[in-house]
This record gives structure tokens, C-alpha cells and sequence, in this order.
């Protein structure tokens, strides 16, 4: 198990990068300690796969350093590095039995074959699959593959760190709860450093204890995955984190209150004006659609679709030519004469796209 | 289980029954019928039996042109499968290589199969071939219209040349589908790269395998125009293949009966080869 420590690298897949927009990872300066579930969470191409096989060895950073507990391993291989990887479509070596899959990186390693039968033993029983140990790989079903692909990597009692690339693309959906609440169960059990990359946000907020979301080669926010909910650092945290989406409004400031065309809303306390931004840069009010409150007070709104989606419904409407998006109970009708108020606790404030403190 | 039975189907197929009826059923049957009669010129026909298959099957002639043939065949599938593996590992995977060595590999197989025997017939003359001259000027005595040996270096160095690419396009394909995932995964697994060939690419590539060497076995098996071209049979019998004899007995000897028989043996001899290797190796492919 290890500390690694990610320092300020950037990655270009282009021999001479000039420009910023050049660089599939702008920087990233971040430590995953030892023991923890990470999620790296992004939109396709936001650099987190990039970021996941500069960790792994695949790609060499353009600049930067990685560390393993304090250890400068930026040069180091593959296989020097001593990490797994469980990859998006389930990697398995077609001829060998399940078994042979899982001594496999072993044998590779030239451990004696007493330790190898010991260590690929007790593998089998932690991933579940000593029924099958005898079975071709090439037979069996998708989640049970992934499952040797992980195991290929819990043989090796060593390893600095699991590494998953979307590792639940091709399993079905009722088999994915499985697979997930397995592999917590793994990292309660064994305390690996586990990284897990995914563009799901509900595989990211339950599998992990912080998520990092990475947006445009950036890390925009580190968290627990109720402070991304709460308090999005960056309005793409917002839309990108929930469902639906926080609604993201644009208005402008007074003290303690926000001017939303005619419409004046009360906030929790004085945005503080960050130094350097333009008096009339960007300002935009966000609000979660489970804070927006329907009901007969407040700001006049034209619904325009209302979606239900079992639990609770989605209600749109339009508030100062807005879309904006409101979340109500099962039970609760939508009245003759809408109106919204927004919940002050789940207001947030942000500037050029930045969340902005609000002090009392 | 009532299985639903739609006569429909058979119309439909009918297209299908005549074209095939009449470019290969029809003249398969003039075949038997010759092989069953004996002739003496002038359209008149004599009921035969099956002397002609008796005398075949002692025939030496026919059974030493099969021994050749087999031989033959054992020798370009031992050379142009790993060879063919060995260069689509080596070739390029992206880049401006890949056309070109895609286009390099499919001349071979472009041109027409007589221009091939030409082309080798010319190269290795010891009189003005390029290949033929400098062989003999660096003082091997090479002569492949003399020498049984030097004539059976040519015609497999020509076959070689000619359809290794085959083999080559095949593994290619088969090689360019691996997902990357596999090579980064072998990687972390720490496996050699005779390991990665092991247990990834040979698995990976052994459907076309199989299709490979049996389109190279019943091509070779069949072979006639190249070396009919080149050595013409000889010098004497010794690069007399099947085909080549068929030919001979046929129009050569006008010895229609013979022919036919041989024909009809010839025919059900790749059959039953072709089936043997299909199912040998697709049940290898089961079991595991």
C-alpha cells in the first residue's frame, strides 16, 4: 500500500505543447493517501484516464513528478511500480483456466509455485471464484471476468495501488450494485489505496470516500460526496453532479441580496468579492432543484413539464425567461398559481464559474 | 416440437440450385461419366466399371505425384504460417508504414498466377535471370532445369514469394483487432514478450490461423500454374504435382477415363483433407 502523491503534473499527446489547450492534463497537484477510495470523476476527455495511466506507467507525464510514499517514481515501469489496473472491457487471458489467469503476474515474476498455489488460493476466495478455478476464462460471463482482472491484481500481496478505469461499463446494471458493494467490501477488508475512474456519478459517490472531479484537464473540486452536493466549488460540479442538474442563474449582487431580473432573492450572508473580478464579471446564483420550494409564495413561475420519476418529480418552469428545474414529493400536485422560493441553505454564489464564500 | 415447415424456401433457393446445378453439378457428372467408360476415338463409348480407379490406385505415377504434392504442401505451410506470423508482428500498427507495407504485401497477390511462374522462370535462368546468374556467379552450382533439387528450391521460393502475404494480411487482421487494454495489461502482469505472443496474439489470431493454412493447404494441393510454367513438370518427374499429371493424362495422352477417375479421387482426396483439418481444428477450438 502506498501514498502517492501527484506533483503538479501536466501531460500533453503532443510532441512540442504551446498553448494551455494543448495539454490533456492543464495540472494536477493532489496526494491520495494511503488506504483511500478515490473516485476520479469527469465528462469524457476531461483527462482522467490520462491521469489514471500516468499513475499506472502507461503514459510518462510531459512534466511533473509522482511519488510513491515519498519515493520519485516518475521513471519507474510498469512493473516496477507494482500496481494493478483493471481496465474498461474485461482483460483475460482467453486459454489459461481461471486459475492460470490469477497465477499468471506471478509466475511472470518467477515466484516459487508453493507460494503462488497459497497466493492464488486465497485470491480465488476473496473475489468469490474458487468454484470456478478449474474453468476456462474464456467462458465465463462479464462481471465474472472483470473479477479475474481485479484478482489478477489482489494476487500480488504488494501492490501500491488498485487502479480502475471504468471498470463496470459492460456489466449489467443489477450486477453492478453486486460488483460495487463487493469491492467496498475489499477496501474495508484490506485497506488498498483504490482509484477509481468513472464518468457515473452515482458509481463515484458510492464507491468512493472523496471524489475528485476533474473537468478540462482540471481538478475542480476534492470532496466527500456530500460537500460536492452541498457546496459545488464550480458551477460544473453543479450541473454535472445530481440529477437533474443545480440550476445555475444568473443575477446580480446587493449586499445580501441577488437581483434576478425584477425578482430580489434573499441569501444567506454577503458574497465576498473576490479581488481582482471584474465589477461586472459573471455572477450566477446556483440552487440544487431539491432547494427550489414550490408553492403559493414567493417568485411567479410558468411550469412547463412536469417528469415523474417514481420516487419524486421534476418539475420545469420558467422563472425571469429561465429554465430552471424544481424538485417535489410523489404526493405533492403542482398549484393553479405556481410560485418558487429558494431554500437559503442551498444557495451558492458563484463568480466567473468559482464559488464565492459568504460571510454572516 | 412441430417444426414449421414453409415451402416458400425452396423457391427461393431455386436460383441458387440451377446456377450451382449448371456450373458445377452437370460437369461433375460428365466426369463420372467418363470415368466409368472406355473410348477408342469417334464418340464411342465402352462401359468400364471401375477399371480406371483399380488401375489408378497401383498406379506409381499417381501415387508419386500425390507423395510430392503432400510433401510440397508440408513444406510452404511449414515456411510461409510462421513466416507470414513473423512479419504481421513486425509490421507497423499506425503511421505512415501501415499503407505501405499493406500495399507491398498485396502485390504479390495481385498479379495473375502464370505472370508469377514467368517472372521466376526468367529470374532464376542461369543465362540471364538475375537471380539464376549471381547465384551461379558466387559459385553455387544452381541449374533448375537439371536439377531436381534446384527445380524444387524454385518452385517453393516462388510460392513463398507468392502467397506468404496471405498469411501475413490474415495474422494482421487478426493482430490490429487486439484491444490495447491487453498489451497495457500484460504489461502490469509483467509478462515477456514471448508470453504476450503466447497468451495473447497467437489466441487472438488463431480463427484466421485456421483459415489461413487451410486456404494455403487446398491452394497448394491444387497447385498447377506456377510450376507448370516454370519447370513444366521436370526436370523428368520431379516437380510433377497432381495437377499437373491430371493435365498430362487428360490433354496431354487424351486419356479421358484415366483422367476422369484421377479427377474424381483427386477431388474427394482435398475434400476429405479440408474436412479433416476444419474439424480437427475447430473442435481444438471448442474444447477449450
Amino acid at each position: 500500500m502506498a501514498r502517492i502523491d501527484v506533483n503538479h503534473i501536466r501531460h500533453s499527446y503532443l510532441p512540442n505543447p504551446r498553448k494551455d489547450s494543448d495539454f490533456a492534463l492543464k495540472e494536477v497537484h493532489h496526494t491520495f493517501e494511503d488506504g483511500g477510495a478515490y473516485a476520479l470523476l469527469g465528462p469524457s476527455g476531461c483527462g482522467k484516464t490520462t491521469l489514471l495511466n500516468i499513475i499506472s506507467g502507461l503514459l510518462h507525464p510531459s512534466h511533473g513528478q509522482l511519488l510513491f510514499n515519498g519515493r520519485d517514481i516518475t521513471n519507474l515501469s510498469t512493473q516496477e511500480r507494482n500496481i494493478a489496473q483493471v481496465f474498461q472491457f474485461p482483460v483475460i487471458y482467453d486459454t489459461m483456466t481461471v486459475y492460470d489467469n490469477l497465477a499468471f503476474p506471478l509466475r511472470n515474476r518467477r515466484v516459487p509455485e508453493a507460494d503462488v498455489d497459497r497466493k492464488v488460493r486465497e485470491t480465488l476466495d476473496m473475489i468469490d471464484l474458487a468454484s470456478l478455478a478449474k474453468k476456462k476464462a474464456r467462458g465465463l460471463t462479464a462481471d465474472q471476468k472483470q473479477k479475474i482482472s481485479l484478482g489478477r491484481g489482489l494476487v500480488r500481496s504488494d501492490v501500491n495501488a488498485i487502479l480502475f478505469d471504468e471498470p463496470l461499463t459492460v456489466i449489467d446494471p443489477h450486477m453492478k450494485w453486486v460488483l460495487r458493494s463487493q469491492l467496498k467490501q475489499l477496501h474495508r477488508r484490506f485497506g488498498y489505496t483504490m482509484v477509481y475512474v468513472t464518468h457515473d456519478q452515482t458509481e463515484a459517490l458510492t464507491f468512493a470516500d472523496r471524489v475528485v472531479v476533474m473537468y478540462d484537464g482540471e481538478i475542480v473540486q476534492i470532496g466527500t460526496p456530500a460537500e460536492l452536493f452541498e457546496r459545488p466549488r464550480h458551477t460544473f460540479v453543479g450541473y454535472f453532479i445530481g440529477s437533474p442538474g443545480m440550476n445555475v442563474l444568473p443575477v446580480a449582487l446587493e449586499g445580501r441580496t441577488a437581483k434576478l431580473g425584477a425578482q430580489r432573492i434573499e441569501l444567506p450572508g454577503v458574497p465576498q468579492t473576490v479581488t481582482g473580478m471584474a465589477e461586472d464579471g459573471a455572477v450566477e446564483l446556483g440552487i440544487r432543484p431539491e432547494y427550489v420550494r414550490l408553492g403559493r409564495e414567493g417568485m411567479a413561475v410558468q411550469v412547463s413539464k412536469v417528469e415523474d420519476v417514481g420516487r419524486h418529480k421534476v418539475v420545469r418552469a420558467n422563472l425571469e425567461g429561465r429554465e430552471i428545474a424544481a424538485v417535489i414529493g410523489e404526493d405533492e400536485e403542482v398549484p393553479a398559481e405556481p410560485k418558487v422560493r429558494f431554500d437559503p441553505a442551498g444557495i451558492n454564489i458563484y463568480a466567473d464559474s468559482w464559488r464565492v464564500e459568504m460571510g454572516a | 416440437m412441430d417444426k414449421t415447415w414453409n415451402n416458400k424456401a425452396w423457391f427461393l433457393v431455386l436460383p441458387v440450385l440451377v446456377l450451382v446445378a449448371f456450373s458445377a453439378v452437370i460437369p461433375l457428372m460428365t466426369v463420372v461419366n467418363y470415368s466409368v467408360q472406355d473410348t477408342f476415338g469417334n464418340n464411342v463409348f465402352f462401359w468400364a466399371g471401375t477399371e480406371w480407379f483399380e488401375e489408378l490406385l497401383h498406379s506409381d505415377r499417381f501415387w508419386e505425384a500425390m507423395v510430392r504434392n503432400l510433401i510440397f504442401s508440408f513444406i510452404i505451410l511449414a515456411i510461409e504460417v510462421p513466416l507470414g506470423i513473423f512479419i504481421a508482428l513486425n509490421m507497423p500498427k499506425k503511421g505512415w508504414g501501415v499503407p505501405v507495407c499493406l500495399v507491398l504485401m498485396a502485390l504479390p497477390l495481385l498479379i495473375p498466377w502464370n505472370v508469377v511462374g514467368t517472372i521466376w522462370q526468367v529470374f532464376g535462368r542461369n543465362d540471364i535471370g538475375l537471380l539464376g546468374y549471381y547465384v551461379n556467379a558466387l559459385g553455387f552450382n544452381y541449374n533448375y532445369v537439371q536439377d531436381p533439387f534446384d527445380a524444387w528450391v524454385t518452385v517453393i521460393i516462388m510460392d513463398v514469394w507468392h502467397w506468404t502475404s496471405l498469411v501475413v494480411l490474415l495474422c494482421y487482421a487478426g493482430l490490429v483487432s487486439i484491444p490495447d487494454a491487453f498489451y497495457q495489461a500484460a504489461k502490469i502482469d509483467g509478462a515477456s514478450r514471448w508470453a504476450v505472443f503466447r497468451y495473447i496474439q497467437l489466441p487472438k489470431m488463431q480463427r484466421v490461423l485456421l483459415i489461413a493454412v487451410l486456404l494455403r493447404f487446398m491452394d497448394s494441393f491444387m497447385i498447377y500454374t506456377e510450376p507448370f510454367v516454370v519447370t513444366g513438370g521436370g526436370p523428368g518427374n520431379s516437380t510433377t504435382f497432381l495437377s499437373i499429371d491430371l493435365v498430362k493424362t487428360a490433354l496431354g495422352q487424351f486419356d479421358l477415363g484415366p483422367a476422369a477417375a484421377m479427377s474424381l479421387v483427386y477431388f474427394l482426396i482435398i475434400l476429405l483433407l479440408s474436412w479433416v483439418f476444419y474439424t480437427v481444428m475447430t473442435n481444438y477450438d471448442a474444447e477449450r
